[in-house]
C-alpha cells in the first residue's frame, strides 16, 4: 500500500473518536489500518457522511495493496487471490493463502467424477486449532469438445460449492461452460495470443476474472494485460508458464519473483496481478506417480514463498496434501500474530471425579495438538493449560516458563484439589526434568506422560488409574 | 489550534505511538515532508514549526523510526493538529505533491458499451535489479594433499552476491550441499529412515561409505552421540577414534558433532578436533551455553572450520560469532547454524529467521555474512513424518507413513534453501537426493534433456 505512516491516514479520518468502528480513537483505527488489521469500510461516518466522500476515495487509493486482489468464487468458499504488500514475509505479513485447486477432467466416468470431487471437497486435516481444506476445483477440457465440457463443468457445480477454475484454450468451451457457471464466478483460463479477442468477449460479457497465460513471455502477458484492462478488465490473473524442471524451472522462478517484484517493489500497476502457477506440469515429466506428487509437492514449496497466489494440481495423495496445506499455512502465518491461548483450566468433554489432569503449556501450536488429540480420542479430563507466555514444551522447560511454582500456582487457582479425588497430575514427557519439583512443590503425586500428546490414549490404557 | 509544539509534545507523541528506536543521528540538510489534507493556519504555529525545523540542534537527538516506517516530524505536528501543508505552502516551502486523488469513477452508463480492440496493445515488461553491498564469506570445507589433508574433494559453501537463486541478477557461486548422518552406534529412527541404514549401523566407517557411494553426499556428518552421559558416556578419547575410522573410509569432507551434551562436548569435539588435525572438518557445534572457547581454540588450533549455533534468534547469533571472533577464528572458518524446526512444527521461525539473517547479511551486516546449514533432519521430529496414522478422528485418512516421511524431510529442507541455507544435514536418501538435484536446478546448475511444453498440461491424461 502506498500509506506508510498511521499518521498519513488519520489526518483524512473523520477524527471525531466516535469509536463505531470499535476502536477508541480514529489514531487506534489508522494503526489497524496501515496493519491491515480493519477495513476501511468499518468506519461507518466515513462512508455515510457525504462530507468526507473525496478523503474516502484518498483513503481507499492509499490503502489499496500494491497487488490486486482478485475474488474467485461465490458464498463462504470465495477465494481472494493476490492483494499482497510485502516480498518478505518479516516485512508485514502475506495476506492471502496460496489458493490450492485440484483437477478434474472432461473425460472422466460419472462415478469417478463424483468420488474425485468429493474427496477434494471433504479432504481436511487438524493443525493449530483449525482444519485445513482445499480451496476449489479446475476443470480440464481434455476431450475437446465444448458440450462435454460444459457438462462435466455442470456437474462439478453440482456437487460443490467449492469455486472453479474452467480450463481449456478453446473459446467456445469456455462460452458453453460460462452459461451454465457464469454466476458462480469461477476464473476462466485462458486467454492466450491465440484466443484473447473471444476470451475478452466473453469476461466482459460474463464478468469472471480471467487469467491471462503467456508461458516465459513477460512482454506479452504485459501486453495481454494491459489489453484487457484498458478494455475494463480487472479481475485478471497472470501465467507466466510453469516449466517443471531444469533451466525452465531456474527460469519460472526468475518470472515469478521479477513480476511480483514489478508490483511490489516498483508499483507497475499494469503487472500488479496475481500469479497462477500449474504445478500440475511435474505431471508431464513424471511417470511414476509418487516421484510425480512428490514434484508437484516441490513446486508448491517453491512457488508459495515465491508469490504464487493460485496454483492447480493433480495429485489428491495425504503425502501431497499434508506438506502442501501445512507449507501454505506455515508461509502465511501472520509473524506478528500472538502465538499464545488463554491459560487455565480447561474442561474436555464431561470429566468425573476420577477423569486424569494433564498439564501442558499455552503456545498455540502446543495447546491446539493436545487439545485435539485429547478431544478426538473422546477422553473425559482436565487440561490444566500454565502460561509459559506462548512456548512450547521443551523451549519452556529449557527457558523457565514451565516450572514446578508455575503449575503450583495454575493448580491452586484451578480449585482441581475439589474436583477430581486423585491428586495425580500428568506432565508431558517432554517436561519430565521437572516432575521431582513439581511432585515436592504442590505436594501432588505426578506422574510423565509419553513425549507426544498423540499417544496419550495408548499411555491411558497402561497408565491410568493409576495404582 | 494555537498551541506550540515542543519537543516535549513530540516525544510523548513518540511513546503513544510505539516509537521504537532513538539513535544518534544527525537531520542535516532535507527533511522529508509527508503531508496529507489541511485547513487554515495560525500565524503563531506556523512560526514555532519553522523554528522547529531549522533547530537542528534540537533535532540532532532523535532519529526517529516507528515500526512502519519514518515519522516525519510534520507527520507528527500533523497528528498533533497543526495543519502543516498550509502552513508550509503559504511560507514557500517546497513539499512532495500531494499523491494524486484516485480517480473517480464516471458514472457507469447503462449498457456497458464493449469495446473489443484489433490489436494486442504493445508491452514491454521490464524491472530493476536489487542492488546488493554485502556478499557471503565463502567458506571452504575439507583439505585435500596440497593443503595438508586427505580429502579428495572440497566443498565450498556461500560466496552469495544475492538472494538464493536469483541467477536472473547474478550467479551465485555455489549451490547448496547435502551432508548425510551417520552416528557412532545404532539409533532409534523413523522406519523409512532406518530401512535404509539397518545394515551399517553397528559400523560407522560402512556406514559412512554407503552415504557417499550409495546416496551421493558431498559430506558426512559423524554426530558422537555415544560419548552423552546419560546414553553411553564413551570417554572423548575413545570417541576420537570412531573420526579417525570415518576419516579413512571416506575421501570427502566430513563434519563431527558431538552428543548435544554442553558439559561434556567441549572435551569430545577436541579430542576429535585433535585426531582430525589438518582435515578442514566442521566442527558441530560452538554454542552460547557452553565452553565454547576450548571448541573455537581445538578448531582453530588443528585447521578446522567452525559451526556457531544458535536457537532461532539474530542477536544471539550476532552475539555468538562476535565472541568467537574475538577468540581469533578467522572469517572464512565460520559457518553458521541458526536452528531448523520442522514443516508445521515452527518452520515459519525457521524460515524467516534464516531469511532475515540472509537479508541483513547482503545489506552489508558484516556479522551475518556466512553460511548457513540446516539440521534437516529434524523434519522427522513432526508427527506427520513418522506416525502411522493420524491420532485426530476427525482427520482424513493419513495414507501410507513410508510417503510422508520423505517429503516432510524434502519440502523443510528445500524451504530453508529459498530462505537462504546453503548446506544441509539430512537423512533420508531419497530426500536428500530430491533436495540436491531441485536446488542444482534452481541454482541453474542442472538442465535436462528435454524440456516440457508447458501448455501440454490442460489436456494431460494418466496413461
Ligand atoms: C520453535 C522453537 C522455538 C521458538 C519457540 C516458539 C514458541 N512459541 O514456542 C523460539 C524461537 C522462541 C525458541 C526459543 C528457545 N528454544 Co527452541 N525450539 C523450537 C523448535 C524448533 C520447535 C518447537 C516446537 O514448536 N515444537 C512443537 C510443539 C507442539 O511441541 P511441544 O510443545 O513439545 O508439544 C508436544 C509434546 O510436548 C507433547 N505434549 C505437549 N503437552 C503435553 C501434555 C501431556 C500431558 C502430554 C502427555 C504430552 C504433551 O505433545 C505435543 C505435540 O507433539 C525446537 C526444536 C524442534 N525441532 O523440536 C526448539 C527447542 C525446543 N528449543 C530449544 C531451546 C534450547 C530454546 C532456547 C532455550 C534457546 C536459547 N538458548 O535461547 C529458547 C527458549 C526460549 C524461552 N523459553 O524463552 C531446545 C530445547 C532443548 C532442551 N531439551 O532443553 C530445542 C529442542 C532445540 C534444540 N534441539 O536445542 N524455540
Ligand atoms: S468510526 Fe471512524 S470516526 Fe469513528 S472512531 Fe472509528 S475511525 Fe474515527
Amino acid at each position: 500500500m502506498k500509506a506508510k505512516s498511521p499518521m498519513e491516514l488519520y489526518g483524512l479520518l473523520p477524527r471525531t473518536n466516535c469509536g463505531e468502528c470499535g476502536e477508541k480513537t480514529c489514531m487506534a483505527f489508522a494503526s489497524l489500518l496501515i496493519e491491515r488489521g480493519k477495513k476501511l469500510e468499518e468506519c461507518k461516518p466515513l462512508l455515510e457522511d457525504e462530507k468526507y466522500r473525496e478523503s474516502y476515495e484518498k483513503l481507499k487509493d492509499l490503502l489499496a495493496p500494491e497487488v490486486r486482489e482478485v475474488v474467485v468464487g461465490v458464498g463462504e468458499h470465495a477465494k481472494n487471490l493476490g492483494g499482497e504488500d510485502v516480498l518478505h514475509r518479516h516485512d508485514l505479513t502475506f495476506f492471502n493463502k496460496t489458493a490450492l485447486f485440484y483437477d478434474v477432467w472432461d473425460t472422466m466416468d460419472d462415478d469417478a467424477l463424483k468420488e474425485r470431487v468429493e474427496r477434494i471437497q471433504s479432504w481436511q486435516k487438524f493443525y493449530v486449532g483449525e482444519f485445513l481444506r482445499l480451496d476449489g476445483v479446475a476443470v480440464r477440457n481434455v476431450s475437446g469438445d465444448p458440450k462435454k465440457f460444459a457438462e462435466c463443468v455442470r456437474k462439478v457445480s453440482e456437487l460443490t460449492s467449492l469455486p472453479l477454475v474452467l480450463c481449456s484454450y478453446d473459446a467456445a468451451a469456455l462460452e458453453e461452460a460460462l452459461k451454465v457457471v457464469a454466476d458462480k464466478r469461477p476464473l476462466v483460463y485462458a486467454a492466450t495470443q491465440d484466443n484473447w479477442k473471444k476470451v475478452l468477449e466473453l469476461v466482459l460479457e460474463y464478468k469472471v476474472p480471467v487469467v491471462v497465460s503467456a508461458p516465459n513471455d513477460l512482454d506479452r502477458l504485459k501486453s495481454l494485460a494491459a489489453t484487457f484492462s484498458q478494455a475494463g478488465v480487472e479481475d485478471i490473473v497472470l501465467d507466466p508458464g510453469t516449466y517443471p524442471t531444469g533451466k525452465g524451472l531456474e527460469t519460472t522462478l526468475a518470472n515469478f519473483v521479477r513480476l511480483r517484484r514489478a508490483a511490489i517493489a516498483e508499483g507497475q500497476k499494469d503487472i500488479a496481478y496475481p500469479l497462477l502457477c500449474v504445478p500440475m506440469t511435474a505431471w508431464l515429466v513424471y511417470e511414476n506417480e509418487v516421484d510425480a506428487a512428490y514434484w508437484e509437492t516441490i513446486l508448491v514449496t517453491i512457488f508459495t514463498i515465491k508469490y504464487a497466489d493460485i496454483m492447480i494440481l493433480h495429485s489428491i495423495e495425504p503425502y501431497a496434501l499434508i506438506p502442501q496445506t501445512t507449507l501454505v499455512a506455515n508461509i502465511y502465518t501472520d509473524p506478528r500474530r500472538p502465538v499464545a491461548v488463554e491459560p487455565g483450566l480447561k474442561v474436555l468433554g464431561s470429566p468425573v471425579e476420577e477423569s486424569p489432569v494433564f498439564v501442558t503449556t499455552n503456545f498455540a501450536l502446543t495447546y491446539y495438538t493436545v487439545e485435539s488429540d485429547i478431544t478426538s480420542n473422546n477422553i473425559d479430563s482436565y487440561l490444566l493449560v500454565i502460561d509459559t507466555e506462548g512456548i512450547c514444551v521443551e523451549a519452556a522447560v529449557a527457558g523457565g516458563q514451565l516450572t514446578a511454582a508455575k503449575i503450583k500456582e495454575a493448580l491452586e487457582a484451578s480449585e482441581l484439589e475439589n474436583k477430581v479425588k486423585h491428586k495425580t497430575l500428568v506432565l508431558p514427557g517432554l517436561a519430565a526434568r521437572i516432575s521431582g519439583e513439581t511432585e515436592d512443590a504442590t505436594g501432588w503425586k505426578v506422574m510423565v506422560g509419553p513425549p507426544d500428546s498423540g499417544r496419550i490414549p495408548d499411555w491411558m490404557e497402561k497408565n491410568w488409574p493409576p495404582k | 489550534m494555537g498551541k506550540k509544539l515542543t519537543l516535549e509534545d513530540i516525544s510523548k507523541l513518540l511513546e503513544k505511538y510505539g516509537v521504537l528506536e532513538f539513535e544518534d543521528v544527525k537531520i542535516e540538510g532535507d527533511i522529508e515532508l509527508k503531508v496529507v489534507g489541511g485547513a487554515g493556519i495560525s500565524p503563531e504555529l506556523l512560526t514555532t514549526l519553522q523554528a522547529a525545523l531549522q533547530s537542528s540542534q534540537m533535532m540532532s537527538q532523535f532519529a526517529i523510526q516507528a515500526a512502519h516506517g519514518l515519522f516525519s516530524i510534520l507527520a507528527l505536528a500533523k497528528l498533533a493538529g497543526y495543519p502543516v501543508e498550509s502552513v508550509l505552502r503559504s511560507f514557500g516551502i517546497s513539499a512532495p505533491a500531494p499523491a494524486a486523488p484516485a480517480e473517480v469513477a464516471p458514472p457507469a452508463p447503462a449498457v456497458p458499451e464493449i469495446v473489443i480492440p484489433e490489436e494486442l496493445v504493445a508491452a514491454k515488461f521490464e524491472v530493476g535489479k536489487q542492488e546488493w553491498v554485502g556478499q557471503i564469506q565463502e567458506v571452504a570445507l575439507g583439505a585435500t594433499a596440497a593443503d595438508g589433508g586427505s580429502r579428495e574433494t572440497v566443498v565450498k559453501l556461500g560466496g552469495e552476491k544475492t538472494l538464493p537463486f536469483y541467477g536472473f541478477e547474478v550467479h551465485n557461486p555455489n549451490p547448496p550441499r547435502i551432508a548425510i548422518d551417520c552416528f557412532d552406534m545404532p539409533i532409534p529412527l523413523a522406519k523409512a529412515v532406518r530401512e535404509h541404514y539397518a545394515d551399517v549401523m553397528e559400523d560407522p566407517g560402512e556406514w559412512a561409505k554407503k552415504n557417499v557411494k550409495e546416496f551421493g553426499a558431498d559430506m558426512v556428518t559423524i554426530h558422537l552421540i555415544s560419548t552423552d552421559p546419560l546414553i553411553k558416556d564413551t570417554p572423548p578419547r575413545e570417541a576420537a577414534k570412531v573420526v579417525e575410522e570415518v576419516l579413512q573410509a571416506v575421501k570427502v569432507p566430513i563434519i563431527i558433532g558431538g552428543s548435544g551434551n554442553p558439559e561434556k562436548d567441549p572435551a569430545v569435539l577436541e579430542a576429535a578436533a585433535e585426531v582430525a588435525a589438518g582435515e578442514r572438518c566442521l566442527i558441530a557445534s560452538a554454542n552460547l551455553n557452553m565452553d565454547f572457547e576450548r571448541i573455537a581454540k581445538a578448531a582453530m588450533n588443528n585447521g578446522h572450520v567452525i559451526l556457531s549455533w544458535t536457537q532461532l534468534d539474530i542477536n544471539q547469533q550476532k552475539t555468538l560469532n562476535r565472541h568467537l571472533f574475538k577468540l581469533g577464528v578467522k572469517r572464512e572458518d565460520l559457518v553458521m547454524d541458526p536452528t531448523t524446526a520442522a514443516l508445521g512444527y515452527g518452520l515459519d521461525y525457521a524460515f524467516t529467521n534464516i531469511e532475515r539473517m540472509k537479508i541483513a547479511a547482503l545489506k552489508g551486516d558484516e556479522e551475518l555474512a556466512f553460511p548457513i546449514s540446516c539440521g534437516v533432519t529434524n523434519a522427522w521430529g513432526a508427527r506427520e513424518a513418522w506416525m502411522k496414522a493420524s491420532p485426530i478422528k476427525e482427520d482424513s485418512d493419513w495414507g501410507p507413513r513410508e510417503y510422508r516421511g520423505p517429503i516432510f524431510e524434502i519440502v523443510t529442507g528445500l524451504t530453508l534453501a529459498l530462505a537462504g541455507g546453503n548446506l544441509f544435514m539430512m537423512m533420508h536418501p531419497g530426500a536428500a537426493a530430491v533436495v540436491k538435484e531441485v536446488t542444482q536446478m534452481l541454482a541453474g546448475f542442472k538442465d535436462v534433456e528435454k524440456a516440457a511444453e508447458f501448455e501440454g498440461w490442460l489436456t494431460w491424461a494418466e496413461k
